[in-house]
């Protein structure tokens, strides 16, 4: 592991760049400010460039990175050919002043201090190559018009810090021509997956998914197992049996949710908070839905690495919704996947005319914002359940937890998912309080490991990314004694623990849907002395 | 180093401009250059350049559609909605493009992060707003009261500006407030990225440059107005003429007119080739001009291809053995 500076102490910064030109810098390759390389043989196995046409296999600390002799030109001709697809890609090469708006809203900025992490530099780094390769003024001009030529240096630089952004648009809210450095590091990896240079965690990832049909690689049988075990749990915590169906034909509704939930803590007990709900309304109501082993992702790794790969994944779920004959589709809490879902499905896949327009078979509310999506999120069709009286619950379970709500990126600056959740939350717990209002809804920050920067080698990275948002949340810790941090993305359960032991180590974390489950009070249930956790209500203090 | 020669280069730019003008008023075969030729090949330049890029970006297609939604979606009825930070519909758009293009909405946000005992402090700055506003809104009344120059008889409304813009009159001639604002607004701006260490880092002599030029203008214009007066009634008979596409050359302008018309030409030249763009791109900005209703209306992308999948089969002809024993249903037994 690397070496993490200490502990919240440690952060002092003054946010002073260094004096002299940023094209001068010399690139400080960091152990724990980086994720591994791909393997080959994961990228052959989902078709992507392995570098077996030219070399071999290459490691971010060396200086050699085992270019093909004609790097520049692939390099340079992927570029071309997505300017020439993208009209974001060129206008926001082509507009930006400089006003420095953006350079500190961005949280592995405020985390690092490095100002190659503010906005405006990182899209410099491609910029500058834009302008001295694309334009005629940056051409003749050279340096003084702040062209560059692309050299192996400069691809180094590239690489490196296009690697440290989540795409969370955070920046792109502040800018007054909407530039979206997303978009801009989405083009960048994409060009450079060219040159195989991509890292590890993401493909991986999308290998595994693309072949299992999820991002942990969960082969059918023990996807089924996971979710047997949770049910074996909720037997024990909340005192019922059940079972649920698998890749049923016929079934009304077909639930998609990100692996993440499915494998490790907390994400498991929001997955198990689904499957109370979901009994629930069957007892209650009926609901019929099943779960699908092939379209057993919800989250797209793809996304972060090239827009082909990410419409491969995505495609199984419209695929299984046709080959099942369900008639609409539900999606759990997650970030990443509801920005692909929201931005992206339906174009690449549409016209969705094989599935009905989603209607709550238990509220018959429309849900007309997804009519040709036919997808609808879990916080919208909870919500609406709340507010029609449908769930009987008793929020005083939720007594011990004095919650904080975490927008997570991508449904707020990609969809605007931002008061569903809220009241979700008001109406299962007693004690919600907001963090400060320059960290929340469209202002809302990363947790520190979005768009596949997840990878434990990158942990120093994490840790500070991740620490505008923990500055926020130990803030209402301090202030209202808040113990947990409430979200909706699975990136996010996934990292908010490492990153609350390492900055906030009493304040644990939860999906809103675990909260629900803990409130909701079962036909026939036990004695709920236990949360879903296994813990007992009366006395637990929450960790990460 | 970089910042002083960035900055070197960008003064000594605008100062050759002036050189060059001084130069060329005292002959009279070069008036005919500088006040005529290079006018007219600057504002040729200007639309030609202008809408050529705005074809360029056109020529890209916007293959998904993707605002930054900053504010609540449309979703259930009850949901009190964000119709400008998150608009559903075209209307909602334009409401939302009118905020950014005419109040800088966005810039409206803007907050100082700043580290203050292991905690980062979100302050209220407003400043790079309101002097964004003063800057561009001065420019444009100013561009607006120079039509009288141009268009004979001169406009109703543009006497009525003058009369507003110039309430604070000071004696004879008139003081603009917009002159003082301007002048102000861009030495503002030209000052915080020389002395705000992040500003200088990411600025560049393509910053620098633009706003010597429009500093240039601004005091041309002013000196010639205050100082170094010229003869108004010949300056507006060549005006008239570059307007009218009668150009004639009236005798004894002042040099000084013939520095602020090389200067505005250039700028007017500069304009296509540079940052000054982002007038014309902010409008095309997909991050800003697209409604949030992909979920509600498909958005059609012109390259969408089909892409290699993982069937259903293949997976199931993968897996079919252990599916069958985890008793999750198969196709084909």
């Amino acid at each position: 592991m690397a070496n993490i500076p200490k502990y919240y102490e440690s952060l002092n910064l003054d946010y002073k760049p260094p004096r002299g030109n940023w094209m001068d810098r010399p690139l400080n390759i960091k152990s724990g400010i980086y994720c591994y390389p791909a393997r080959p043989n994961v990228l052959a196995g989902i078709q992507m460039n392995d570098r077996s046409d030219w070399g071999k296999y290459w490691v971010v600390e060396d200086e050699d990175w085992e270019l093909p002799d004609d790097w520049k030109e692939r390099f340079l001709n992927k570029m071309r050919d997505m300017l020439d697809k993208y009209r974001t890609f060129k206008i926001y090469m082509d507009i930006c002043v400089r006003c420095g708006a953006c350079a500190d809203k961005c949280h592995y900025f405020l985390g690092s201090g490095d100002p190659m992490n503010m906005p405006v530099m990182r899209a410099e780094l491609l910029r500058s190559v834009y302008r001295g390769e694309f334009t005629k003024t940056g051409k003749i001009l050279g340096r003084i018009a702040g062209a560059r030529k692309l050299t192996k240096g400069v691809l180094r630089q590239i690489w490196y810090y296009m690697f440290q952004c989540s795409e969370c648009r955070r920046c792109s809210t502040f800018c007054p021509y909407g530039i979206d450095t997303a978009e801009i590091t989405i083009m960048a990896r994409e060009i450079m997956n060219e040159l195989g240079m991509n890292i590890a965690w993401i493909q991986e990832s999308c290998y595994k998914c693309i072949h299992t049909g999820n991002h942990l690689g969960l082969q059918p049988q023990a996807y089924k197992e996971c979710i047997d075990c949770m049910l074996g749990d909720i037997e024990e915590n909340v005192g019922i049996s059940f079972d649920v169906s698998w890749n049923r034909k016929g079934a009304d509704i077909l639930f998609v949710t990100p692996s993440g939930d499915v494998f490790a803590e907390p994400g498991i007990y929001t997955l198990a908070g689904y499957l109370l709900l979901f009994e629930y309304l069957r007892k209650e109501y009926g609901f019929d839905y099943t779960w699908s082993t092939y379209a057993s992702e919800g989250g797209d790794f793809g996304y972060f690495t090239a827009n082909d790969i990410a419409k491969r994944m995505n495609s199984k779920i419209y695929l299984e919704a046709k080959r099942l004959g369900v008639k609409w589709i539900l999606g759990g809490e997650c970030g990443h996947m509801w920005r692909v879902l929201n931005q992206y499905m339906t174009t690449w896949h549409g016209p969705v005319d094989f599935l009905e327009e989603p209607v709550s078979p238990i509220t018959g509310t429309k849900f007309e914002n997804a009519k040709a999506h036919k997808m609808v999120h879990i916080m919208e069709f909870t919500a609406d359940l709340i507010k029609h009286g449908k769930l009987k619950l008793d929020p005083s379970r939720n007594d011990r937890l004095r919650v904080t709500y975490h927008d997570s990126c991508n449904p707020s600056r990609g969809m605007g998912l931002l008061e569903e959740p809220r009241y979700v939350i008001k109406n299962v717990c007693n004690h919600f309080y907001e963090m400060p209002e320059n960290t929340l809804r469209d202002q809302t920050f990363c947790c520190g490991s979005g768009s596949g920067l997840n990878a434990s080698e990158n942990m120093e990275l994490r840790m500070r990314g991740g620490f505008p948002r923990q500055n926020a949340v130990r803030y209402v810790r301090d202030k209202y004694g808040v113990n947990m941090l409430a979200c909706i993305c699975a990136i996010d359960r996934a990292a908010f623990p490492d990153a609350q032991r390492y900055w906030n180590p009493d304040v644990g974390c939860t999906g809103i849907t675990e909260l629900v489950a803990n409130a909701l009070i079962m036909e026939g249930e036990g004695p709920r002395t236990n949360n879903l956790r296994g813990f007992e209500i009366a006395t637990w203090e929450p960790k990460p | 180093m970089d910042v002083k020669v960035s900055l070197g280069v960008s003064l000594g730019a605008v100062l050759a401009i002036v050189l060059v003008a001084l130069v060329g008023a005292q002959v009279s075969s070069l008036q005919l250059v500088f006040g005529i030729l290079v006018p007219y090949a600057a504002f040729v330049i200007f639309i030609l350049g202008f809408i050529y890029r705005v074809v360029d970006w056109g020529r890209s297609p916007v293959p998904f559609r993707i605002p930054t939604t900053c504010g609540q979606q449309k979703t259930l009825p009850w949901i009190k909605r964000n119709k400008l930070e998150c608009p559903s519909n075209t209307l909602e758009v334009i409401g939302r493009m009118i905020l950014e293009v005419f109040a800088f909405r966005s810039l409206f946000k803007h907050t100082k992060a700043e580290m203050a005992s292991g905690n980062i402090i979100y302050g209220g700055s407003k400043w790079l707003w309101l002097g964004a506003l003063a800057f561009h809104y001065s420019f444009l009344i100013i561009a607006v009261r120079h039509l009288r120059l141009f268009v004979e008889p001169v406009p109703a409304f543009v006497n009525v500006l003058d009369l507003v813009d110039g309430m604070l009159q000071i004696g004879a001639p008139t003081l603009y407030i917009t002159d003082i604002l301007l002048i102000g607004a861009v030495s503002y701006l030209f000052v915080r990225r020389v002395i705000v260490p992040k500003m200088r880092y990411i600025s560049l002599a393509n910053d620098y440059f633009p706003l010597f030029l429009i500093l240039g203008i601004g005091i041309s214009g002013v000196l010639m107005r205050f100082f170094i007066r010229v003869d108004i009634v010949s300056v507006k008979e060549l005006t008239v003429g570059l307007a009218s596409l009668h150009p004639v050359l009236p005798e004894g302008i002042g040099a000084i007119f013939f520095v602020h018309v090389a200067l505005v030409s250039t700028l007017f030249a500069y304009f296509p080739f540079s940052k000054l763009m982002h007038a014309g791109g902010v409008f095309l900005s997909p991050g800003r001009n697209l409604a949030n209703t992909n979920r509600a209306k498909m958005h059609v992308n012109p390259w969408n291809y089909p892409v290699k999948l993982h069937t259903y089969e293949e997976y199931e002809n993968d897996f079919r053995e252990k599916m069958k024993n985890a008793g999750i249903p198969v196709e084909r037994e």
